[in-house]
């Protein structure tokens, strides 16, 4: 799935037009709170699972379906640090290098990715597109230090001598 | 059973029975470990009953503040208006891995405990948060609640009773402060997640605006198996000497350790047996210098500290730290404490929602002058500086991630003041810098 920035001269693509699968989750949604406003962050969750990222036009799409204003939306938007507001690479990974980690070699596992996926610094894609890479704090595994995110599934343990084969084998 | 480390004999597995079991994970390997029976008793009793017997069993909240759970229930009143539950699954305290486990391994154990914890509140409506980082926790709970809708344990008529109890999963997308109990129902609202201003209490005006109550992950988790088994068997599980905190407790232990891992003890376990037997110790060769005992917003205590402490709220507070939320970090002799209580900071800083003043410049300038020191860099003065910032950091914002970012700065700098001097260059040591930042430190 190539990043939509890619192509950000193509009209923007709705994703929650009336009868599609999207929009019917959606429904479903806020039929579990009394506001319309909580249904909020599924709903650029959803987004960034059809899009790969949370774009301005997605934010005006999510902010009239939900009667709130795009300034809204961009201010809920980038309180939090799980929605995209860049296109990001293919293979978005994420290394705890909070205190617990940290004692266990975690910065080592951050230079370890950072070499092996051609990144060379931190929040920046490879030139291929594949990957990008950030420091993140605890992810809520810290007795399997290292623990590595890549887009939604959490790897455990990793060691910096094992970085270059779990880079190998992602596409 | 036992994850990821089989169950040590001196363990008391009861939420944690189950771990790295999954069979357990389905609702029929749950029903058949004997599940929802605490459910369906509690069903039939009225919510004062329940209420009652969660008190008498002593059982505190387990997402760090330790506040009595049946006590916290008992401020829901039959008043006609909604009322919801939130349970508190964000678990990012660094150090803290335990709700994840429950989670994973045991979904109907929580689906189970949310039910009961709304029927005790007058709630028909209750609101699971999980972190959005945990893609695998919220998925097997997202699946365990359809398998209880579809059972009927859910829905319209639960279990039979003639009560309606929803359950909804709801997933965070980031931010550590979303763990504090306000600016998690700001989140659940579709708001950034700021912290609000208390009074008025949740049990007043929670989430919109309804009285509600807030529980973590393992609270609400042990619920069932008190109303099962009886306020009785409950406190039995911990030592008799400590009335104040009963049953059992999960503690995640991380860092330099040998066995990392969860582990399930009751309350008042003796800490050093627990380092050394349960744990292993530190790694080979290696001898610890520090252990945060509570997640990493408590006090550091040294191994001497630790070495007659025991693990309930007030053991743990007469040692000089808190029990928290129960997660151990251990640091080895081969650490460098400056370095550790700076990436802390950092934390601290980088999850400060920054409406308070004291709370946004002072997580900012702390990490500031810590990594400078760390660097080499620092001045004596700014040792008296870092102090003064975490005294007006300390009490006087709106929630307590400030005070948490204070508290691994001020008792690191007392029990390992020789490390931060030994970085203050000789040269430097003698240098009057003014005052720095004037307005902060005042
Ligand atoms: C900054 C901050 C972060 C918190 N994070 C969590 C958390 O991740 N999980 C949790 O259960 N409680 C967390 N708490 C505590 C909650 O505010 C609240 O006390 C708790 O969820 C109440 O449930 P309990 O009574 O069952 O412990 C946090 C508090 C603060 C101040
Ligand atoms: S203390 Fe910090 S995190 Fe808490 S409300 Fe104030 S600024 Fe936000
Ligand atoms: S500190 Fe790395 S997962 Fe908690």
């Amino acid at each position: 799935m190539a990043p939509e920035g890619a192509h950000a001269h193509e009209p923007y693509a709705p994703v929650f037009t009336a009868g599609s699968p999207m929009r019917a989750r959606l429904d479903e949604l806020l039929t579990r709170y009394p506001s319309k406003m909580a249904a909020l962050l599924p709903a650029l969750w959803m987004l960034q699972e059809a899009r790969g990222w949370v774009s301005p036009d997605g934010i005006e799409e999510v902010a009239a379906l939900l009667d709130l204003t795009p300034a809204y939306v961009r201010g809920v938007v980038t309180f939090y640090t799980m929605y995209h507001q860049h296109p990001v690479g293919r293979h978005f990974v994420q290394v705890c290098t909070t205190t617990p980690c940290n004692v266990c070699g975690a910065e080592d596992v951050v230079n370890a990715f950072l070499r092996e996926t051609g990144c060379g610094e931190l929040g920046v894609t490879s030139p291929d597109g594949r990957f990008t890479v950030i420091e993140v704090e605890c992810l809520g595994a810290c007795g399997f230090a290292t623990p590595v995110m890549i887009n939604e599934r959490l790897v455990e343990c990793v060691a910096a001598d094992s970085v270059k084969d779990l880079v190998a084998g992602l596409d | 059973m036992g994850y990821p480390h089989p169950s040590h004999p001196r363990e008391t597995p009861v939420l944690s029975k189950h771990f790295g079991d999954p069979e357990a994970r389905t609702l029929a390997g749950w029903r058949a470990r004997g599940g929802y029976e605490g459910l369906a008793k509690a069903l039939t009793m009225d919510p004062v009953e329940v209420q009652n017997v969660v008190k008498d069993s002593g059982l505190r909240g387990r997402g760090g503040a330790g506040f009595p759970t049946g006590v916290k229930w008992s401020f829901m009143k039959p008043d006609g208006k909604t009322h919801y539950l939130c349970v508190n699954g964000d678990e990012s305290e660094p150090g803290t891995f335990k709700d994840r486990e429950i989670m994973r391994w045991t979904p109907h154990q929580l689906v189970e405990g949310t039910a009961l914890a709304a029927h005790a509140i007058y709630a028909e409506t209750a609101y699971i948060y999980i972190r959005g980082e945990f893609d695998e926790p919220i998925r097997r709970v997202e699946a365990a609640v359809r398998e209880a809708y579809d059972a009927g344990i859910l829905g319209g008529n639960a279990m039979g009773s003639g009560k309606r109890l929803d359950v909804h999963v709801h997933k965070g997308a980031g931010a550590y402060i979303c763990g504090e109990e306000t600016a998690l129902m700001n989140s659940l609202e579709g708001r950034r997640g700021n912290p609000r201003i208390k009074p008025p209490f949740p049990a007043v005006a929670g989430l919109f605006g309804q009285p509600t109550t807030i529980n973590n992950v393992e609270t609400v988790s042990a619920a069932p198996h008190i109303v099962l088994r009886g306020a009785d068997w409950y406190k039995s599980l911990s030592t008799p000497a400590n009335p104040k905190s009963t049953g059992t407790k999960l503690f995640s232990v991380c860092g330099n350790v040998a066995r990392p891992g969860n582990y399930e003890v009751g309350m008042g376990f003796p800490l050093k047996d627990f380092l050394y037997e349960l744990c292993g110790g530190p790694p080979a060769g290696r001898r610890f210098k520090a252990i945060i005992p509570g997640g990493s917003s408590v006090p550091i205590l040294t191994p001497e500290e630790c070495e007659t402490a025991v693990m309930d709220y007030e053991g743990i507070q007469a040692a000089g730290s808190l029990l928290g939320s129960g997660g151990v970090i251990c640091f080895d002799d081969t650490q460098d404490m400056v370095r550790q209580i700076a990436r802390l900071a950092r934390f601290y800083a980088h999850e400060s929602c920054a409406q308070c003043t004291q709370c946004r410049e002072g997580t900012a300038w702390t990490t500031k002058i810590l990594e400078r020191i760390r660097d080499g860099e620092g001045t004596m003065q700014d040792l008296d500086t870092l102090l003064a910032i975490a005294d007006n950091m300390t009490g006087k914002t709106i929630c307590v991630l400030s005070d948490s970012c204070a508290t691994p700065v001020v008792s690191g700098l007392k029990k390992f003041r020789h490390e931060f001097e030994a970085k203050i260059r000789p040269s430097r040591a003698s240098v009057m810098i003014p005052s720095f930042p004037g307005t902060v430190a005042a």
